[in-house]
């Protein structure tokens, strides 16, 4: 099979410079003419469009071999340049030649014995690299070599000044000179400089002859008005013919020496443009419009060259993109598709006996959702479904026939968000066909897109092949991605809402009415409902464990949550603070639910469920446990007052009087700095030890505050601490910051320091250490700040906002680095992991062959690599 | 400065260092193993410099494999092989 498709493998390309009578082999016409059309629009002979380079005109074909743009791919032309130019691009080589060959005999300037001795040297090189390497030492050897070892002739330095002319002493050298110079240089030489004499010549390297591409590869374009426009390569090429035929009229006019060098220095200047038109020191070369011309190498270069554009970046169909919204009342893997993008969308299917009612339905259906947009033949006719031909399409359709259908609810799909940082920004979801503009997504689904509902957009992708399907379905879906191959928690848990509803149900004292719960359980999916636990004043109510059992598949968890007080002697079951859950074979038996539990990257309960019972339990569990929790809150009520802030006038007191502590105590730290007296830490400075000192203090007067606010504000109802609590939103420091003191503001690690002469406002005095010059914040949100802690707290804002504004752009780049260099390391069956080339990088996957997914980590660890990051 | 790094390279052995791994070169035997096991060839495996400290201590030819012992906190012990080239 191999033998017959394969018949001569490619080893390598290698690229090498054109030779002048290789430009001249290669060329089907010699270009005289700067005219682009005659008076008849027709191309003319000898110019730029000439019909011998091949027709980019579909009514003509080439005259050079017959072909119609389809199959003839252009043939080059050339134009004789009047004085020859210096190719950019080759100036290091030129420079390099010129500084290391003596002026006079060519030869390079080192004996022969040493010659040999470098010749050997690169012979022997293993790579390219290498090789390059042992060309710069030679360079550097002889760039200031003063007499040639051959011929004793004194050498002058060579300079060059950029971007393409060069000085010997004082006296410029013209392209001709430089030319001749290089003509010089035996072969034998130009190998310890870096030129393979059977890959080319030096002189090649100054220009006598251009070749001039095909016009297929610069292609004009007619406008919607009739007119011509030309690519920039023309423009560019037409420059230099009409700069090459005036410095030829020139020179046979025997015009005075001034006028030929400023045309020739046009023409150097006309060519490097073409090849480069971002060469420092040269103006850029502009269209008429002002726009700067693309020319050779921008056409490869950048993110708009080919390589970035064309080959690495591919556009693809069958893809929608729009705002996404939230909608908490479809599947976790499902998505809401837009009608008007659904009947745009199709999904191929190939007909066959068991389906082709179906099919039939959807042609009959045509101009109607769903129905089918096209229908392929088996000899691959392609016909578009409308009400006039239906008729005949019904007529002739059988299995092998491919029918092109609207997207339908249940069709897998892949729904991504840029930036694409890790695997989980594509996912499988299931389509869920609703009205209005915009994709619907579950909340629980934003986490691993990192997406929320500000004006986010998302594209959604239908894969068209079976192959594709399943691998999406089998590899992709979101029932595959609820743990994270970071270290093994969930990605896809209950937030916000979720988490606070699921922890005022747990709460013991909760009872939920048997209407109201029958309600929330068929929202759940669970049909067959327990007998209602609790009776209390002749009504029947349900106890919040009970209902959230019902999420709960069979499973076995016991662990303390986040409201755990670390007691010395842990009560277990019977702890006051609810900190202690249990759950056995699926019934809550203590503790309340919080993030610990079925929060994103935290959830040990979600992960203990796929680890104990797989992902499908795992899906159908954070599935109905945020139904369960939405419901509930939306049934509890839940709203935040700015009285959760408000304290007892004794409490007041006591905050108050512990930051006067804490101010007081680095007063006193200060004092004892400035007397010296002060001890400083291995591997800091006295300042540094104070500093550090001060900081440590400070925070933990703002500790301390924050425990005397959680103390005085402990009636468990206020939904600000409720929230803090359960870790749905906000922590206790939050709290703290709106209800008493905000505490120090810390700019990269440091008290505030900048602004004055040794102060950091004219209002403290020079070199003032005190709590409140440097940025220390005595007063919380509520009650208001000073103009001067005020001004402090906009410092570390600002500079908040600009250091993330002026990272992202640094990370993403580093990271695009990072994704280029790995991209194609992937693990082998022999779990050793291998580059391209099969070549070993590791022997075992990550040391242990294990997969990070279903890594069972313990929370030290974790809150560890966390850090970390 | 000479004198400090001669000093340096008599006195001080840097496999008692405890950031260096245990270094060994494998005999001809384990080398055929090691291949056969990754099916791989000599030039497929990582490698190392002959004028690494390590290499230069233990003494490797040019196409000697090193095996290096390395401790790893979720493998507990790990090993790595490596080629030596010469520059």
């Amino acid at each position: 099979m191999e033998q017959e498709i394969c018949r001569e493998k490619i080893a390598g390309i290698e690229f090498r410079m054109l030779s002048p009578e290789m430009i001249k082999k290669m060329a089907v016409v010699k270009i005289t003419s700067s005219e682009l059309y005659d008076a008849d629009g027709y191309p003319t002979e000898g110019g730029l469009m000439d019909p011998r380079m091949g027709s980019i005109d579909p009514a003509l074909r080439c005259r050079t071999c017959g072909g119609s743009i389809n199959d003839c791919p252009g043939h080059f032309g050339y134009i004789e340049l009047a004085y020859p130019v210096i190719h950019v691009e080759y100036v290091p080589l030129i420079y390099n030649f010129l500084r290391c060959t003596c002026r006079k005999c060519g030869r390079i300037l080192m004996s022969d014995e040493e010659c040999e001795k470098w010749k050997a040297k690169i012979l022997k090189a293993e790579s390219k690299i290498r090789r390059k390497y042992i060309v710069g030492q030679i360079i550097n050897k002889l760039k200031n070599v003063k007499k040639c070892p051959h011929c004793h002739t004194i050498q002058e330095k060579i300079k060059l000044e950029k971007p393409s002319t060069f000085y010997e002493g004082n006296k410029q050298l013209t392209p001709i000179d430089v030319r001749e110079r290089l003509e010089k240089v035996p072969d034998q030489d130009c190998i310890l400089l870096g030129l393979d004499p059977n890959v080319g010549r030096p002189e090649w390297a100054v220009l006598t002859l251009l070749p001039i591409p095909p016009p297929s590869m610069r292609p004009t374009i007619t406008l919607e008005t009739g007119q011509r426009s030309e690519d920039d390569l023309t423009h560019k090429l037409s420059d230099i013919i009409r700069n090459n035929e005036r410095l030829y009229e020139n020179l046979n006019a025997g015009a005075p020496e001034v006028i030929i060098e400023d045309l020739w220095e046009l023409l150097q200047y006309h060519v490097t443009t073409y090849f480069n038109n971002t060469i420092a020191q040269i103006p850029v070369a502009r269209h008429r419009s002002g726009r700067p011309l693309k020319t050779l190498a921008q056409r490869i270069r950048g993110k708009d060259g080919i390589f970035r554009k064309h080959l690495a970046g591919k556009r693809v169909n069958f893809c929608a993109r729009t705002v996404i919204s939230p909608d908490p009342f479809i599947g976790i893997d499902e998505v809401g598709v837009p009608l008007e993008i659904a009947m745009e969308l199709t999904v191929p299917e190939r007909v066959n006996e068991l389906n082709i009612e179906q099919m039939k339905k959807y042609i009959e259906n045509a101009e109607n959702y769903p129905c089918a947009l096209y229908v392929v033949t088996p000899d691959n006719k392609r016909k578009r479904v409308t009400k006039e031909t239906k008729e005949l399409i019904l007529k002739e359709l059988a299995p092998g026939y491919i029918v092109e259908r609207q997207l339908q609810d249940g069709d897998i799909v892949l729904f991504n968000r840029q930036p694409s940082l890790h695997k989980i920004s594509i996912i499988a979801h299931r389509v869920k066909v609703l009205p209005y503009r915009s994709f619907r997504i579950n909340v629980c689904a934003t986490i691993p897109y990192n997406a929320d509902f500000d004006g986010d957009e998302m594209n959604l992708h239908v894969p068209q092949t079976e192959e594709a399907r399943a691998e999406a379905e089998i590899l992709m879906s979101v029932r595959q991605h609820i743990l994270t191959p970071r270290y093994g928690l969930p990605i896809i848990g209950c937030i916000q809402d979720y988490v606070l509803g699921c922890y005022l149900l747990t709460q013991p004292d909760t009872l939920v009415e048997e209407d109201e719960a029958q309600k929330i359980l068929y929202f759940m999916g669970i049909y067959d409902m327990p007998e209602p636990d609790v009776k209390k004043d002749g009504k029947r109510y349900y106890s919040g464990k009970l209902l959230f059992s019902c999420s709960l598949p069979k499973v076995n968890y016991e662990d303390k949550n986040l409201s755990c007080r670390k007691c010395e002697k842990c009560k277990l079951e019977k702890c006051e603070y609810g900190a202690y859950v249990k759950i056995r074979n699926g019934k809550l038996i203590s503790g309340c639910i919080d993030a610990k539990l079925i929060a994103p990257e935290k959830g040990f309960l979600i992960q203990k469920i796929v680890n104990d019972l797989g992902m499908k339990e795992a899906y159908d569990f954070i599935q109905k446990v945020s139904m369960l929790g939405i419901l509930f809150l939306q049934y509890h009520g839940s709203s935040i007052y700015i009285s959760d802030t408000d304290l007892p006038p004794e409490a007041i007191k006591e905050i108050k009087e512990e930051i006067r502590r804490g101010v007081e105590k680095v007063d006193r730290l200060i004092e004892i700095y400035r007397k010296g007296e002060l001890e400083a830490y291995p591997g800091k400075t006295l300042e540094e030890t104070f500093e550090l000192m001060a900081m440590m203090e400070l925070n933990r007067t703002r500790n301390k505050v924050a425990q005397i606010v959680e103390k005085y504000i402990s009636s468990p109802n206020i939904p600000t601490l409720q929230m803090a609590r359960s870790g749905a939103r906000g922590s206790l420091s939050n709290l703290a910051s709106m209800a008493a003191c905000v505490g120090q503001q810390n700019l990269r690690g440091l008290r505030i320091r900048r602004g004055y002469k040794e102060r950091t406002l004219p209002h403290f005095e020079r070199g003032d250490l005190s709590a409140a010059a440097r940025g220390f914040i005595t007063h919380g949100y509520k009650a208001g700040l000073t103009p001067i802690e005020f001004f402090f707290h906009s410092i570390v804002g600002r500079d908040s906002v600009m250091d993330t504004s002026l990272r992202t752009p640094r990370s993403g780049y580093l990271q695009r680095r990072l994704v280029n260099a790995l991209q194609d390391l992937k693990v082998s069956y022999d779990l050793s992991v291998r580059d391209s080339e099969n070549k070993i990088v590791q022997f075992i996957y990550g040391e242990d062959g294990l997969d990070p997914t279903f890594h069972k980590i313990v929370e030290g660890v974790i809150n560890e690599l966390r850090a970390s990051t | 400065m000479k004198m400090i790094e001669e000093r340096d390279k008599e006195e001080f052995d840097i496999f008692t260092h405890r950031l260096v791994p245990r270094h060994r070169i494998i005999s001809e035997e384990e080398k055929r193993e090691l291949l056969t096991k990754y099916n791989a060839k000599l030039a497929d495996l990582p490698r190392i410099l002959i004028t690494d400290p390590v290499v230069r201590k233990l003494g490797a030819k040019p196409g000697d494999v090193i095996e290096i012992t390395r401790s790893s906190p979720t493998a507990g012990e790990t090993k790595y092989y490596r080629v030596v080239i010469v520059e």
